[in-house]
């Protein structure tokens, strides 16, 4: 009997309660009749089917109703409605928006196999967290370790893809063969390589990107064994990877393998390699770390010079991204869920001043036998049936603002772009139930508080409303407060972009343009055919009408921040490991010009010359810090250093750039002239950015200066255009949308808090209707009327208010490394946010101000 | 009236199964299913979780109601409800009766005749 009974529970209450006691009366009399141990199991099991089955259908025209019954309700109340729908759209758009993108970069697995156990491994040197390996120290870190199942080096190599059609710049990556069996990758078509590829010697093999043979090869089935061309060399097609493979990062389109001769294990100083390791089951990252940290020390004693205290990192594959993305995402998911917050409060209070409103009609439901079970679910059913066609329409903004989000995936990790999918519409439905379910209930259970609901009843006007009005007050509160911390945290953001926008990068960005046009090896090894190909193009270029002028440079600053090179001083310390700190300088090679070309000062001696050729001294121009380093005290010109394996004499001395961004402190530069050179020595740094300065607005000239690079080399492709400014620009793009979605998220939290004071205080005034027109006909002036309202609005403004900043400042110390040296506690941010929420508050509390003022004392007296 | 007896047509077989039950006196949910059970000779046995669905639905469409007075106290299980047919309960339960004699009218002029049992 008793299971029965607890069977019934399965009812609604209502239900249960009319026809429960009848029901378990006839399921006593059946079981007082079965006798036997089968009959009665049979008797148990139709009892659970039958109620599971009818309650289940009871429960659906109860929902069928209410459903009916809500629209018809929210259909009357039109502007309710709209208002609910749209702040929950509000709420759940933001937070599944942010949402997608945080979990796509921070949480979700890769998609690797045992992606856990996936690891990066960087060498470490005293200036640099994490430097690449020099073939040598691969081979021997990978011979000597035994934490790891495998390990596999890369390098990216961007190459001409010649062949199908225009010849076209596409990022290529080298690959140990065995990096796909390492990563669990399983080709779309063909195979992937195998050890044979990699034999030296062995016919070139490519495999390339799902997104790769879309776009060159028209998706050709046929595409496996066609041979194209890169750099000069041929390359057989093996296999197409599958769209959701990115490695080792989404703008990789083909991967070739990677060949050591003999001769590359020699020099440990050319560090090249990335290096990717699958740890074997059960081994931590700590014991990785301290068995290649051991190994590097050996290094470090066979090789002192190069391995200069040289040691290891080891950093989850997942987690190879920068501090900064980090805390930008986690301040980006944090505000989403403020906006949310902010939304379910106002909603919230919506739902309060509604339910309080049609306390009559719910009083009257309640004479007619309707128990609170039921009043509360039709309630619930009515902001469930909000909810549902706000998340519908925030999940649609949510898409729509992909891609503005997708800027904010970091181009470190190996993974590809975001999407809304299952796992993110699984969290948008959650959260709107969550809002549904959660602020619909409070209002309802608080309106029927007590069982018998004696409150609806007698309709006590006062005991409801002072504590539903107090509600009301706690929530606008923690509106404001929430806003306030979103302002001033957006604020803060907007200070911290004006600072980095305001660096000067020590070069001209206007009206420069920069072409990619890469010098393919072994074609232009010989450096009489590079200087051939430059000279060419370069006249032609200045030929144009509005170029002032031209240059060619290795890497355009900021878009290539490498590039560094040990350098050594006579008279100071002769080797690095004499020295604290390893002296480095970033190493360019330019032609004659290049210095006018981006507008770099020229504050001592001369640029480089045609004239600086193997056969002439071997000459230098550095950079102002450079000679604030090295010979702080004494004139440049004429000294000497030795860099990039020969002696260099200073013959000018320029102002500093910020090659390394914006951001980030560069090291002292060094400028060779393009000439000093062997055939064939530093392919890296071989000048290949053409840089062009026009009196006006260049951009009309890459037509014409694509038609000079095509008849100088028609192999050649013109891979990215693209004017300084632009280069400089992409510094700050990660800020500039980080800031203009959270600035969204903040005005959003703004004027929804506003809508919330106003809201409330529109209540209050009309509750307090009989008292303002007794305190007018009593002869209260209306300027005390007018205090008494605004008053309360200024109030809870000025407390939500102080808790905000207390928050913002929380909040602004936690993100501090975004805040390029503008303090968490910056006062005039704090000011303005401060000013902004008190303009919102007046204006919130102005209409209700004036109807308070409208109140016709004789006309309240008599009704 | 007429329509609003139209729309509850054609009647589930319980609800028509109840309404026949209750034809000839106020019955409980218990005794209703005994007497389905048997003018069915033990064919359609309604399971509580049917009846009562049915009961609760045909309560809001007016079809049944529980009577003021009780069944003389001889008679009268105080701890059952009792259920009775309400006037429109009757007329939708003839109009039922009709459709069905309707059908069953229709399904013998195409020779479809029930065998005799």
């Amino acid at each position: 009997m008793r299971f029965y009974r607890a069977l019934l529970h399965l009812y609604p209450a209502g239900f249960r309660a009319e026809y429960g006691l009848d029901m378990a009366g006839i399921f006593d009399a059946r079981r007082q009749r079965t006798r036997g141990l089968a009959a009665v199991v049979a008797l148990y099991s139709a009892a659970i089917w039958d109620v599971g089955q009818n309650a289940g259908r009871v429960h659906a025209d109860l929902l069928r109703q209410d459903l009916r019954y809500a629209g018809r309700t929210l259909l009357r109340a039109k502007g309710y409605a709209a208002t609910a729908v749209a702040i929950t759209a509000l709420g759940v758009g933001a937070t599944t928006a942010a949402f997608s993108i945080t979990d796509h970069v921070l949480i979700r697995p890769l998609r690797f196999a045992d992606a856990e156990r996936l690891v990066k491994v960087w060498e470490k040197e005293p200036q640099y967290a994490r430097t690449e390996l020099s073939p040598g120290n691969y081979r021997d870190w990978k011979a000597q370790s035994t934490s790891f199942e495998a390990m596999a080096a890369f390098s990216a190599k961007p190459a001409n893809l010649a062949g199908s059609r225009e010849p076209q710049h596409v990022e290529t990556t080298l690959v140990d063969p065995s990096l796909f069996t390492l990563l669990g990758a399983i080709p779309e078509r063909g195979r992937l390589f195998d050890p044979e590829d990699d034999r030296e010697g062995a016919a070139g093999t490519l495999l390339v990107s799902h997104a790769l043979w879309q776009s060159e090869f028209g998706a050709d089935p046929a595409v496996l064994g066609r041979i194209v061309r890169l750099d000069d060399e041929n390359y057989t097609v093996i296999g197409v990877m599958p769209p959701d493979f990115s490695f080792p990062n989404r703008s990789t389109q083909a991967w070739r393998p990677l060949r050591f001769q003999a001769t590359d294990f020699d020099d440990r100083g050319n560090d090249y390699l990335q290096v990717v390791a699958k740890l074997k089951s059960g081994v931590t990252i700590e014991q990785a770390l301290s068995e290649l940290t051991s190994i590097a020390e050996q290094l470090e004693r066979a090789y002192p010079k190069e391995n200069f205290r040289t040691r290891a990192t080891v950093i989850p594959l997942r987690a190879e991204l920068s501090p900064q993305t980090r805390i930008l995402l986690t301040a980006l998911f944090g505000a989403s869920l403020s906006v949310l917050l902010i939304a379910c409060t106002n909603l919230a209070s919506l739902l309060l001043a509604r339910v309080l409103g049609r306390r009559t009609e719910l009083a009257v439901r309640s004479a007619l036998g309707a128990g609170r079970e039921r009043l509360v679910r039709q309630l619930l059913t009515e902001s469930l049936l909000l909810s549902a066609a706000g998340g519908a329409i925030g999940i649609a903004i949510a898409v729509a603002a992909m891609p503005l989000l997708t800027r904010l995936v970091p181009v470190t990790l190996p993974i590809g772009e975001p999407a809304i999918d299952l796992r993110v519409l699984l969290f948008a439905t959650l959260i709107t139930c969550g809002t549904g379910l959660g602020f619909g209930v409070v209002p309802a259970l608080r309106v029927c508080r007590s069982p018998d609901m004696t409150d609806l009843r007698e309709a006590t006007r006062s005991a409801t409303n002072a504590s539903g009005q107090r509600l009301r007050g706690i929530l606008v509160v923690a509106q404001v407060a929430v806003s306030v911390a979103l302002l001033i945290s957006a604020g803060l953001l907007i200070r911290a972009l004006w600072r980095v926008q305001s660096v000067n990068p020590g070069f001209v960005t206007a009206d420069v343009l920069a072409i990619q046009t890469p010098v393919p090896w072994p074609r232009y090894a010989p450096t009489a055919r590079r200087v051939d190909f430059y000279n060419r193009v370069l006249s032609e270029t200045r030929a144009l009408p509005g170029v002032t002028h031209a240059a060619f440079i290795s890497f355009v600053p900021m878009a290539m921040g490498g590039g560094i090179w040990p350098i050594a001083i006579h008279g100071a310390p002769a080797t690095p490991a004499e020295s604290e700190q390893s002296l480095t300088g970033s190493l360019r090679f330019v032609t004659p010009d290049f210095f006018a070309t981006l507008g770099i000062p020229l504050r001592r001696g001369r640029d480089v010359r045609e004239s600086d050729t193997l056969s002439s001294q071997m000459v230098a121009v550095v950079s102002e810090s450079f000679v604030r380093r090295y010979w702080p005290d004494s004139d440049p010109i004429g000294r000497t250093f030795t860099m990039a394996t020969k002696e260099r004499t200073v013959v000018g001395v320029v102002g500093d750039i910020r090659v390394r961004g914006l951001e980030r402190p560069s090291e002292p530069q060094v400028y060779l002239p393009y000439r000093q050179v062997e055939d064939g020595w530093f392919p890296f740094y071989a000048p290949k950015e053409l840089v062009v300065r026009a009196s006006s607005d260049p951009a009309g000239l890459t037509p014409a200066i694509r038609r000079i690079v095509r008849e100088a080399d028609p192999d050649l492709p013109l891979a990215r255009v693209r004017t300084l400014a632009d280069v400089v620009e992409t510094q700050t793009a990660a800020r500039v949308t980080q800031l203009r979605v959270l600035q969204a998220f903040a005005l959003l939290s703004l004027v929804l808090a506003g809508i919330g004071i106003h809201g409330l205080l529109s209540y209050v005034v009309s509750e307090r209707r009989t008292e303002i027109g007794l305190r007018l006909a009593l002869g209260a002036q209306r300027s005390n009327i007018l205090k008494l309202v605004v008053g309360q609005g200024v109030w809870l403004a000025m407390v939500g208010a102080a808790l905000g900043i207390i928050i913002a400042y929380a909040a602004g110390q936690q993100m501090s490394a975004l805040l390029a040296g503008v303090g968490p506690g910056d006062p005039a941010t704090f000011a303005g946010s401060a000013a902004l929420v008190m303009l919102m508050t007046t204006a919130g509390s102005l209409f209700p101000a004036l109807r308070a003022l409208r109140v016709d004392a004789a006309l309240v007296m008599r009704g | 009236m007429q329509t609003e007896i139209e729309a509850l047509l054609p009647l589930p077989p319980a609800t028509f199964h109840i309404l026949v039950a209750l034809a000839g006196e106020d019955r409980h949910g218990y005794a209703i299913i005994q007497d389905i059970a048997a003018r069915t000779n033990g064919e359609v046995q309604l399971s509580a979780g049917t009846l009562y669905r049915s009961i609760q639905r045909m309560q809001e469409q007016g079809l049944i109601s529980e009577p003021r007075q009780r069944p003389a106290r001889e008679h009268d299980d105080e701890r059952r409800r009792y259920y009775r047919l309400t006037p429109f309960g009757t007329s939708v339960a003839r109009a039922e009766a009709r459709r069905l004699t309707q059908m069953l009218k229709l399904a013998r002029q195409s020779g479809f005749t029930p065998e005799r049992a």
